[in-house]
């Protein structure tokens, strides 16, 4: 596998997609030391450059997924920094960030050190920690916010769990201020939510599954906003997936206050009656579960009008033993890191989406969120960078994916749209040729 | 096969032609279980296994009396004291069964959709026999042999199910074949105990008794588990029975004379159904017992006899 | 065969049951059971010959032999079960079993199997309409009205007025491929 050197690369004749900056057309991009150094209509390529033919493909600023479970450490067998972080570049994403619900949790400064250096050794895409809110994600005390962000936690979340205590979520908003970190919050309210394992309503009433209604997530959310206003901390719907939700992250911003949201590829385009269809494919089982069509609708046009921010895959791999259970029993998540750019692209091929909203919601919109560098090409940016192919089809083979692990509803699909290139830091992290 | 289906996992799947020919040999198996000699070759040499997860000694029993008087071999394995106790997975379980080539796997489950994953997994046919609050087919079929029997047909007739319709199986089989058939079905309980969204199934809701049952001609008493701990539906039993239980007063003010009530069984005497209901002139849940051996019998021969594919022109 | 013939035989072995019960002298215990469904018309038509040669009609039960059938395991699909309904004790009894034809002797051979679960006959008499050969089990008819040499790869069939044919009839016809 070729990874050129950290010289000069030069990207020609592509579609330069960088919402920033206002850009939207055939452009050159020059990638010097790392860095981005120029992005023109009319540039000449350096006589020692290495140059990647565009011609036909989209060139974005690398994409970043806020939310990635990484299994590593602890789960090593569903997936490690190392294919995660490998699989992420396959998907053009040049940063990723790492959930910390693992084993042991992230809540101290060794296990954030653990996660930087085996993503350094991948050398593919970057891996932000993300710590946890809570110590030992028990829900009790206040992990510490302080050694978190100096390990280099670039948030806090306690992601797989909610926060139970209202109390307590006041004071992680409040201290977290203290380290300008985001509160990244998984929404439900495990008493509603009870045995639920797909989302309540007729599609539940007919599997004869347990439902999970949508009210569970929001009355986390109006309340966490209710905090968020209390505290002025910073806030970071996850996963957002209902109707309500959505409604309610719009009143907030149109109020000033400091939230932000982000919605999955899955939340954006499935329903609980592709569930049905699937005739109880544990590969449809997510947490917060796969909604109506309805819902799937008002999260789309949330992601349309700017109320939810970013899109984030919430790329959950599992092994085969944990899936392929009956559905009560099956492992909560799938696969998204690979998937996500043709999946989402579909939208704007519907008229869901602008392709330049798109663009914006994987790359300056979520780096936005978490105040993380890149998400551009402006001079001097990280040289960090997508080249895509959005006619590109292929036919989604679970054995054949980067990811240690093979849980994804879109297997044996065939897909519109696959990363050609992927550069972060100017080296070429990824490259697809199309023989797969 | 049922049709074209191999496995009987659901009758939502299951058209109208397709129960109506399950029935028509129901009864013709009925007649057997009538002669001075309850047994026939059909499937001699074939094996059934009950492969049940959750205890049920009727079903179970049932299925077994089914298998033998067909002159096939049955096999029970359940769960209690055997290797899933010891963490072996549904599949492991399933597979290592299949090994011994069974004809007909028969699953009771906890989990819904646990047939359809078996169904997936395996070579012989399937044969739900409940799975979790999904279907329990063959009661949902001996409900309606039974009601076709008292009833002539189902067709523009009334069916009332009773009781905690969103943890019930035997609900949604019932509402699905009972519609097929030409029924029209009203589902009644607090609203504690109807799930969301039942109406696109082809259902009415009712949350008054007395409502409900005016002008049926069926009524089905579904079992109320008397704690559900964590999620209380009723406060007490004594209150569901007040309201939504049937006594023999509320049996002779509020019913047609004709009307059947039907109880899938086992009767929470006293909460559900008054003893002097349950043994009164309404009801047939003796006849629902009886018919559910022959119906069990139908499905029996319809998905063990003969080979998967293909068929030789025959000589007689 | 035409109606006519259809008749003649049908009258024929009625005479010849009569004449070897007698014999027997057990004229009173005969009775019918018919093997579906074409051998169901068979019977009907010799008990109404008896009950008008006697003045007494003997007693008919019709029998569907689906669930005896030896080839279940090699058929695509489980035969269509139809009604079988005896509802006289067998005990004692001259039971005549009729059928339309008589061919490879299976279905002969699962109806004897399914009336004996029914009880224990004194005797047990086999009358077919015809009689095409082609035996794969040791079985022969006490009566036959007719016995046709047909080629193996063509059917005979019966056509029963009470199936709703124009008239009766045996016509013969080369066997559709499936």
């Amino acid at each position: 596998m070729s990874s050129a050197l950290v010289g000069t690369l030069v990207i020609q004749g592509g579609r330069v997609i960088d919402p920033a900056n206002g850009v939207d057309g055939i452009r050159t991009v020059v990638l010097r030391d790392g860095r981005v150094a120029e992005v023109g209509e009319r540039v000449d390529a350096p006589r020692d450059a290495r140059v990647i033919d565009a011609k036909g493909r989209w060139v974005t600023p690398g994409f970043v997924d806020l939310h990635v479970h990484l299994r590593e450490p602890g789960q090593e067998y569903k997936e490690t920094v190392q294919t995660g972080a490998r699989a992420a570049a396959a998907g053009g994403f040049t940063a990723i960030c790492a959930m910390p619900n693992t084993l042991p949790p992230n809540d101290n400064a060794s296990v954030t050190e653990l996660v930087l250096a085996r993503a350094a050794a991948a050398g593919a895409a970057r891996v932000y920690p993300i710590g946890c809110i809570t110590r030992g994600r028990k829900g009790e005390d206040l992990a510490e916010y302080g050694e978190l962000r100096a390990a280099g936690c670039v948030a806090v979340s306690d992601d797989g769990s909610p926060v139970g205590s209202s109390a307590l979520m006041r004071r992680a908003l409040e201290y977290a201020r203290a380290f300008a970190l985001p509160v990244a919050v998984h929404e439900e309210d495990l008493q509603l939510v009870g045995k639920g394992v797909m989302n309540e309503g007729a599609a539940a009433t007919r599997l004869g599954l347990q439902g999970n209604p949508v009210q569970a997530e929001e009355v986390m959310v109006l309340r966490d906003i209710a905090l968020a206003d209390l505290t002025g901390g910073r806030l970071h719907i996850c996963h957002i997936s209902s109707a309500g939700s959505v409604r309610a992250v719009r009143e907030a911003k149109r109020r000033g206050l400091a939230v932000t949201a982000e919605a999955s590829p899955h939340h954006l385009s499935l329903s609980d009656g592709d569930l049905v269809a699937s005739d109880y494919d544990t590969d449809f089982k997510m947490n917060p579960p796969l909604r109506s069509a309805a819902d799937v609708r008002a999260v789309q046009e949330g992601l349309a009008d700017g109320t939810i921010d970013a899109i984030a895959t919430d790329h959950a791999p599992h092994a085969v033993e944990d899936k392929k259970v009956e559905f009560d029993a099956a492992a909560n998540g799938i696969l998204g890191l690979e998937t996500a750019f043709p999946v989402v692209l579909d939208l704007c091929r519907r008229g869901v989406l602008t392709e330049r909203r798109m663009v914006e919601a994987l790359t300056a919109g979520a780096c936005r969120c978490f105040g993380l560098p890149g998400g551009t090409l402006s001079p001097g940016a990280p040289a960090d960078v997508a080249v895509l192919d959005p006619a590109r089809e292929w036919v989604v083979d679970p054995h054949a994916l980067y990811s240690r692990s093979r849980n994804t509803p879109w297997k044996g699909r065939r897909l519109a749209g696959r990363a050609t290139h992927t550069i972060v830091g100017g080296r070429v992290v990824h490259e697809d040729g199309g023989a797969r | 096969m049922i049709g074209r289906h191999r496995h009987l996992i659901g009758l939502e799947g299951l058209s109208r032609e397709e129960i109506l020919q399950v029935l028509d040999l129901a009864t013709s198996m009925k007649e057997v279980l009538s002669r001075p000699v309850k047994k026939v070759p059909s499937l001699r040499g074939k094996t059934v296994v009950n492969l049940f997860f959750e205890s049920s000694t009727r079903t179970r029993s049932s299925f077994e009396i089914a298998a033998k008087v067909l002159s096939a071999d049955a096999l029970n394995w359940t769960s209690t004291g055997s290797s899933v106790s010891k963490g072996e997975t549904l599949l492991d379980t399933a597979k290592n069964l299949e090994a011994m080539r069974p004809d007909v796997l028969v699953v009771r489950h906890a989990a819904s959709g646990a047939p359809n994953f078996l169904a997936r997994h395996v070579g012989c046919a399937v044969v739900s026999a409940g799975d979790g609050a999904h279907e329990h087919p063959t009661q949902g079929l001996l409900d309606c042999f039974t009601l076709r029997e008292r009833l002539g047909t189902l067709e523009g007739r009334t069916v009332v199910i009773v009781g905690d319709i969103s943890h019930s199986r035997v609900a949604r089989s019932d509402l699905h074949s009972m519609t097929k058939l030409g029924a029209r079905v009203r589902l009644c309980g607090p609203p504690t105990m109807i799930p969301k969204g039942v109406e696109e199934l082809g259902a009415t809701v009712h949350h008054d008794l007395r409502g409900a049952v005016d002008g049926a001609d069926a009524v089905v008493m579904l079992r109320i588990q008397h704690e559900r701990i964590g999620d209380p539906l009723i406060p007490n039993t004594r209150e569901y029975s007040k309201y939504w239980g049937l006594n023999a007063r509320k049996a002779a003010e509020w019913l047609k004379p004709s009307a059947v009530i039907l109880h899938p069984g086992p009767i929470n005497r006293g909460v559900e159904l008054s003893s002097d209901v349950a043994d009164g002139p309404h009801s047939v849940i003796l006849d629902q017992v009886q018919n559910g051996v022959a119906v069990r019998m139908a499905i029996l021969y319809l998905l063990a006899g003969g080979a998967p594919e293909g068929a030789r022109t025959e000589k007689v | 065969m035409n109606a006519e013939a259809v008749g003649r035989a049908v009258r024929r072995i009625a005479r010849e049951v009569l004449d070897r019960a007698r014999d027997a002298g057990a004229k009173e215990s005969l009775a019918f059971v018919g093997v579906r469904r074409g051998g169901v018309h068979l019977a009907e038509r010799l008990r109404d010959e008896i009950g008008r040669a006697t003045g007494a009609v003997p007693p008919m039960g019709t029998l569907d032999i689906a669930l005896y059938r030896d080839d279940l395991a090699q058929r695509g699909v489980a035969p269509v079960v139809g009604p079988t309904d005896i509802r006289f004790p067998l005990e004692g009894r001259i039971i005549v079993l009729a059928d339309d034809v008589l061919y490879t002797g299976r279905t002969v051979r699962a109806a004897l199997d399914e009336l004996v679960d029914f009880g224990r006959p004194r005797q047990v008499w086999l009358a077919v309409l015809v009689d095409r050969g082609g035996r794969e089990l040791p079985i022969a008819a006490d009566f036959v009205g007719a016995r046709l040499t047909v080629p193996e790869d063509e059917d005979v069939q019966v056509r029963w007025r009470e199936e709703g044919a124009a008239e009766d009839a045996v016509v013969v016809r080369a066997r559709r491929r499936p």
